[in-house]
């Protein structure tokens, strides 16, 4: 079944990420389970290891968890997007909300029916969950050198490729010049925004590229 | 607590309600049409910059590296109908043997 595959392909990627996160935390000067209640409680990958280099290096609190949310408030576009997929009643939504990753969101918005998104969403963010947590504490166990036995094996180079493989359907469904100016936005920010911000203007210049289409619409 | 802790608790917090703003605000109501049509292009949006951000940039500059060249072998892999695992597999053996040489 497509929808378990990819579900299972960008658990194991992220999963192996995961082992890294285990060691940088380590590194950052957290504690083993410190380094395992970020990755329950927080749960995205990229803020973590934004607040927790942020820690190791020495800044305060307050800095850690804006650069940590600052990464984050794409989950608010996401919760945006998967809010009509989800189910109805606010428990549900409140417990599904955890699972709102890039990798659940991506694995649902895949797909064309209702119930193959719902499927994919909590496939996808259930099975990152598993793997992200137990290499979490696989990592944070062994803490060893990270960003050379990351590198060494192209752990890192996986994780762009997982985002391409997921948007390559898209591109191929006529939304490829958003991907192209979204992209470019990017790539355009990043030498002089905080992290996080790139990906936030990205998101913002769809909004903004938006506004011709409601006017023509309109009249 | 340690700094650490209450980095988790502060920034915990903050990610969920993040998370949960749509979903939970929204109840079961759909979108208006405007909105609905925005929500249907950002993910092309963020997937793109997720795709270049993790692929070429460390930290606040930018680079080209061995994940650079595994992407592009990733890109290779799905323009040939490659399987999901297979596209991801090719970008990290790719990685790996570039820097291996380099």
């Amino acid at each position: 079944m497509r929808v378990l595959r990819r579900a299972a392909s960008i658990s194991i990627a992220t999963g192996a990420y995961g082992v890294a996160f285990g060691v940088f935390a380590i590194d950052s000067g957290l504690s083993w389970l410190e380094a395992l209640a970020f990755s329950a409680v927080v749960f995205t990958g990229s803020a973590q290891f934004a607040a927790a280099g942020v820690l190791g290096s020495g800044g305060t609190v307050s800095a850690a968890i804006l650069a940590g949310a600052l990464l984050n408030v794409r989950s608010l576009a996401f919760g945006v997007a998967m809010a009509p997929r989800m189910p109805r009643g606010w428990m549900k939504r409140a417990l599904w909300s955890h699972l709102m990753i890039d990798e659940s969101v991506a694995v649902a918005t895949a797909e064309q029916e209702l119930h193959l998104q719902r499927f994919g969403y909590l496939a996808g963010g259930l099975g990152v969950f598993a793997l992200w947590n137990l290499a979490t504490m696989l990592g944070a166990t062994i803490a060893i050198d990270t960003s050379d036995f990351v590198s060494q094996i192209g752990l890192d180079a996986t994780i762009p490729a997982a985002f391409l493989a997921l948007l390559w359907p898209r591109l191929q469904s006529g939304q490829h010049r958003i991907a192209a100016a979204g992209a470019l936005i990017a790539v355009a920010a990043v030498t002089w925004t905080p992290a996080g911000m790139p990906i936030l203007l990205a998101a913002f210049g769809v909004v903004v590229g938006s506004a011709p289409a409601w006017r023509r619409s309109a009249s | 607590m340690t700094a650490a802790a209450w980095t988790v608790l502060g920034l915990g917090v903050s990610t969920y309600l993040l998370k949960a703003a749509g979903p939970i605000l929204l109840g079961g109501r759909s979108l208006p049409p405007r909105l609905l049509s925005v929500a249907e292009r950002l993910p092309a949006a963020l997937l793109a910059a997720l795709v270049v951000v993790t692929s070429m940039s460390e930290g606040s500059t930018l680079v080209l590296d061995a994940r650079a060249v595994g992407l592009a072998a990733a890109a290779v892999a799905l323009i040939l109908r490659a399987p999901f695992l297979a596209v991801v597999f090719a970008a990290a053996l790719t990685a790996a043997v570039v820097r291996h040489l380099a």
